[in-house]
């Protein structure tokens, strides 16, 4: 040792923006605000709930706010909110589940997300079908 | 194809401690070659241009992972990196983000190194076991369940791909979280127990929000992700367990 002090005077970057800083960081954000969309659809069923336990007058008041054009275009946000969602989501899916064997072999990442969107879409045509089964 | 160029720019993010206040950028222009790498290139500058141009360095094969850096803002092995693929330039190379700076392209790796070591990186065997015993075995599935986490060359790209790690370095991170899994995941090993308040720990696998950026640029495919993902699934059994289990889940 030389007696002399140190000169190390560790420079520690900031973080603010760090989210501008990547594409990938982008799209995770925009994965992670989709949520709210969910959250808005939420609120919108559970007002639909709350004025079908009021009176025939109210659920028919929701019914028509429904139709208005403002609900409408929310709706068409919520929908390309909602497959962002779905989509973002069914990437990850396959990183937060223990490794799957079948025969002997690992399940592709690849097969996984596939796997999400076929239930997504059997769900769905499911959901359609019964709905407008109960219309007519 | 366009011809390749003479030579290519640059810009180096330096940090003097005793002269710079903070980071500053310092453009280089070095020789092109179609076959060089970043670290290649930093190599010219340290040897022809700036001796007093600090980074590291070692094998020039991606496995000491010791040239971790940020090139055009990626975290990145320097020597497996190259300039071909950044024609026309100016590449810019700055130390592993999230990670103080020491001196320019160097930093301080003592967090990483401190929590490394933390999770007890060895196999625990679950009882004594003498020569005469032979060796373990195990199936080919058995094997598959911690390979890949063992892969890891502890290159610390990750840290600089984790947004959570550089808002918040408590967080255990992906790297070490991985390592904590290789071993819980080994057949042969019986230290779970006293990893797991790790990895049930605020700052274990739950303060990941699955960005999923570090399995991205790993560069041993280890999929840390992966890793600490599953972990959160363990981890939440490993809570509810306790209540119907009275040794707890994870003995």
């Amino acid at each position: 040792m030389n007696g002399k002090s140190t000169v190390r005077r560790p420079y520690v970057r900031p973080m603010g923006g760090w989210w501008r800083r990547d594409p990938f960081f982008m799209r995770y954000m925009i994965r992670e605000a989709t949520a709210l969309a969910v959250l808005a659809y939420a609120v919108v069923l559970t007002l639909g709930v709350v004025r079908l336990a009021q009176d025939e007058a109210a659920w028919n008041g929701w019914l028509d706010a429904l139709r208005s054009p403002a609900s409408l275009l929310l709706h068409a946000v919520l929908l390309v909110a909602m497959f962002v969602h779905a989509k973002s989501w069914f990437e990850i899916m396959p990183k937060t589940m223990p490794m799957l064997f079948v025969g002997g072999r690992r399940v592709a990442a690849s097969t996984i997300t596939r796997i999400g969107w076929a239930a997504t879409v059997l769900a769905s045509v499911v959901l359609i079908a019964l709905a407008w089964g109960w219309r007519t | 194809m366009p011809a390749s160029p003479e030579t290519i720019d640059l810009d180096v993010l330096r940090y003097r401690p005793e002269q710079d206040e903070g980071p500053v950028w310092q453009r280089f222009a070095v020789p092109y070659a179609s076959d060089m790498s970043v670290l290649q290139a930093l190599q010219h500058i340290k040897d022809e241009q700036d001796g007093s141009l600090t980074f590291r360095w070692s094998c020039r094969m991606a496995i000491c992972g010791s040239c971790g850096m940020m090139v055009n803002g990626r975290p990145a092995l320097a020597c497996q990196t190259f300039l071909r693929d950044m024609l026309p330039g100016p590449v810019r190379v700055e130390p592993l983000a999230h990670f103080p700076i020491e001196r320019d392209l160097v930093v301080n790796a003592d967090d990483f190194i401190r929590k490394l070591e933390s999770i007890k990186p060895y196999l625990i065997p679950k009882s004594p076991r003498s020569l005469a015993d032979g060796e373990y075995l195990q199936t080919p599935q058995q094997l598959a369940q911690f390979e890949q986490y063992s892969s890891c060359i502890n290159c610390m790209l990750c840290y600089s791909a984790c947004p959570q790690y550089g808002l918040d370095d408590a967080f255990t991170g992906p790297g070490v979280l991985a390592l904590l899994h290789r071993y819980n995941a080994d057949s042969r090993d019986g230290g779970r127990a006293a990893r797991m308040e790790i990895l049930n720990a605020e700052e274990g696998v739950w303060s990941c929000t699955a960005v999923g950026y570090c399995s991205e640029v790993c560069p041993k495919h280890v999929d840390p992700a992966n890793a600490v993902n599953q972990n959160k699934l363990n981890s939440a059994m490993d809570y509810f367990l306790r209540f119907v289990s009275p040794r707890g889940a994870s003995r």
